[in-house]
């Protein structure tokens, strides 16, 4: 589904993707990890288009297609979704009527015919119900006075709505507390199916209790220097980021 | 990939796609002004004599001011000897059917969701004989005289209803008010005349569409709305098409007149040609509007979507003269381009327990300037009024001006008065999220303009409203690349 070779990027001059390679298929969640200011973020914004990256080297290839090429709401339209490690508060604007908007350009460009406005409001429902998502916050602006919690699980929410095949979440965990983590892993685990992927970036391994990912590669200096399963998170968990890079730097 | 940048380029250059000319046979009068074009124009139209003696006084106060010089932006030169006066329409269509019209101002109409026989009005076709304009503004009026509405031409009243129109124009917006004001009282074209009769309720929108003779009435329109005690009207002016005028400055009066508990809601979308990339050849629309609460627990309200004219100059006012009197001003106004307004209210609180309520929206774009001026007055008598004013800008790039001058002035200690003010960018951080849910930066702009706009746009009548979201994002376009 996605192969990412030799990624170079930079972000005002400063190199931030330093030859990562990457494959990822259907199916798969792959969890990234790494330190702070290691590059986990910054290849969430290049995969979703950020234009204040610039792509210096490399290729990402998205079932067949040259990623890199495509604006990013033709990458969305793929089914690329991220969600937001800030997400934006846009006021005046329902969240409801985002949702329709953005799901009647998905449709259309699936060549889809959009959803009828019943259709549409039952999925709401049904897709409320999945992730545990208070109904309230569907009808006001578009995350406008939420918790940084509710923030983060709109972003879950809008991802059942857009239903993508490659879900980006970064640093969804980050700032959750324990009810809303298990709420948000919960809602990733209802919606992965065998042809969705998930890569999912974290800090921190105590999402991947709840959301078990095939792969943990650990990110450093803008490149993966370390791949493993599951196992590997604990190692990291346990004795921190430390140990790699001495290992790294002894190597 | 296009950056933000382009875009925003992109639409704020964008040329005015719609302005078209039209040469309508006309039977024009050579331009200057003096006295005797002024007796010209009442005796074309048949008009008694206390109306032309009071547009000569309108004449000899206009001779006697001078031009404002408080205003944000420089005020053109405008020749008042090199205007034309008087146009007389002769009712010759110039299209014999839309085929003719250019397609492109007609997928505008379609995406305004302007009916057909509307778009041929607008486009100046020849109007069915069988389904015509005319047909159903007399449907319109037959159902409103049955309730004792007047709804006609300011010609008409003064041929029709003399002693209303004598006593009542003028009252609120003298003679002497302004420069404009006085012009526009020594010239005046034609307007609006609406008069509602105690206790009726007006059952539909009063829409200028639906007014016989109401075109190519533009240059010094003239309306009077009076809501007799206990009654209600709503009252649509312009529309959120494109609209032709060859006429470089507008300057209309507008006068409304509140009984007590009467309510009066004037809502107005304008889209007037905005000019060249460098502002040349726009419309002025300085136009003077107001209104009075006369009466205890009236009401008026102004809503206005702005965004058309090269230059917006009017603060569309309400004098609380009756106690519990309300007065509330919505508004939106858009610049583009090299585009100016300065535009905002005022609010004259006389009556004890008098509200009101101020929400002005400005979002500029491209070189434009966009100035909000407000001011509240409290008089010595006005016990406990109250005021509420919110005025919020919205910047689009880095080139364009967002200024606000809020004026308060209070001689009542009991008054509250509050006043609450943002200016914000449309964030690249909103367009990119928005992208990333599959919405193209153009849709994302018009979506973003519409959420913040939201509040006054759910003033508007709800037809009215649909067809300004619209206009906003329309006008938010920017050729699609």
């Amino acid at each position: 589904m996605l192969q990412i070779k030799n990624l170079h990027a930079t972000i005002d001059g400063n190199q931030i993707i330093n030859g990562l390679n990457l494959e990822v298929k259907p199916g798969e969640i792959h969890a990234i990890m790494g330190p702070n200011g290691s590059g986990k973020s910054s290849l969430a914004s290049v995969l979703a288009g950020r234009e204040e990256f610039e792509v210096t080297d490399g290729t990402v290839t998205y079932k067949g297609m040259d990623l890199l090429d495509m604006d990013p709401e033709i990458r969305a339209r793929e089914g690329v979704f991220l969600a937001f490690q800030y997400p934006v508060e846009i006021p005046g604007v329902s969240n409801i009527s985002f949702l329709k908007t953005a799901l009647d350009e998905i449709r259309e460009h699936r060549k889809q015919e959009p959803l009828s406005a019943r259709d549409f409001l039952n999925r709401t429902r049904e897709m409320q119900k999945l992730v545990q998502f208070d109904s309230a916050l569907t009808n006001r602006s578009l995350n406008e006075g939420f918790s940084g919690g509710e923030k983060k699980r709109n972003e879950i929410f809008q991802m059942a709505m857009l239903d993508p095949s490659l879900a980006i979440l970064d640093e969804t965990d980050s700032g959750l507390d324990i009810d809303a983590l298990r709420i948000v892993a919960d809602g990733v685990n209802k919606l992965h199916t065998p042809e969705k992927a998930f890569i999912i970036i974290t800090h921190y391994q105590r999402l991947l209790e709840y959301i078990v990912p095939d792969f943990v590669h650990v990110l450093s200096g803008g490149k993966i220097v370390r791949s493993g399963d599951k196992s590997l998170a604990l190692e990291l968990e346990e004795k921190g980021y430390d140990w790699l890079r001495e290992e790294i730097a002894t190597s | 990939m296009r950056t933000e940048n382009e875009i925003i380029e992109d639409f704020t250059t964008r040329e005015y796609e719609y302005g078209f000319v039209t040469d309508i046979d006309m039977d024009i009068l050579p331009p200057g002004l003096n006295e005797e074009v002024i007796q010209f124009i009442s005796a074309k139209k048949n008009e008694p004599d206390w109306l032309l003696e009071w547009r000569m006084k309108g004449y000899q106060a206009f001779l006697k001011s001078k031009m404002p010089e408080w205003q944000n932006f420089k005020a053109p030169d405008v020749d008042f000897q090199d205007i034309s006066y008087y146009a007389a329409p002769k009712n010759q269509p110039k299209y014999e059917s839309l085929d003719d019209v250019d397609p492109e101002l007609l997928r505008t109409y379609d995406r305004l969701g302007i009916p057909l026989e509307e778009q041929k009005l607008l486009a100046g076709v020849a109007v069915d004989a069988v389904f015509d304009s005319v047909s159903i503004a007399t449907t319109y009026k037959e159902e409103l005289a049955k309730l004792g509405i007047i709804f006609c031409s300011m010609s008409e009243a003064v041929q029709n209803h003399p002693d209303l129109v004598r006593k009542y124009l003028g009252t609120v917006v003298p003679h002497s008010d302004n420069i404009y004001a006085s012009l526009n009282t020594a010239v005046f074209s034609d307007g609006s005349f609406v008069y509602i009769p105690e206790g009726v309720r007006c059952p539909m929108e009063l829409s200028t569409y639906f007014r016989i003779n109401a075109q190519n009435t533009g240059q010094f329109e003239r309306t009077l709305i009076i809501a007799e005690k206990d009654s209600y009207v709503s009252y649509l002016e312009g529309c959120t098409a494109p609209q032709r005028d060859e006429n470089q400055l507008h300057a209309a009066v507008v006068e409304l007149i509140a009984m007590e508990g009467a309510e009066i809601k004037y809502s107005t979308v304008q889209n007037w040609f905005p000019g060249d990339e460098d502002g040349k050849g726009g419309i002025y629309n300085f136009v003077t509007k107001r209104g009075i609460c006369k009466g205890d627990r009236s009401k008026i309200s102004w809503t206005q979507v702005e965004t058309g004219s090269s230059i917006t100059w009017k603060y569309p006012s309400v004098i609380l003269k009756g106690d519990d009197s309300v007065g509330e001003f919505y508004s939106v106004a858009v610049t583009k381009g090299k585009q100016i307004a300065d535009t905002g209210t005022k609010i004259n609180h006389i009556g004890k327990n008098t509200k009101s309520r101020i929400i002005s929206k400005g979002i500029s774009a491209g070189q434009s300037n966009n100035s909000y001026r407000g001011l509240v007055q409290i008089g010595k008598g006005a016990h406990k009024a109250r005021n509420f004013t919110q005025c919020d800008s919205l910047l689009i790039g880095n080139k364009c001006g967002a200024h606000t001058f809020p004026y308060i002035e209070s001689r009542n200690q009991t008054a509250m008065l509050e006043h609450e003010a943002t200016t914000s960018k449309i964030g690249e951080d909103q367009i990119f999220y928005l992208n990333q849910r599959g919405i193209d930066p153009e849709k994302a702009v018009a979506l973003i303009v519409n959420g913040y706009a939201k509040e006054v746009l759910s003033k508007l009548p709800m037809e009215f409203a649909v067809e300004a979201k619209k206009l906003l994002a329309l006008t938010l376009e920017g050729s699609v690349g």
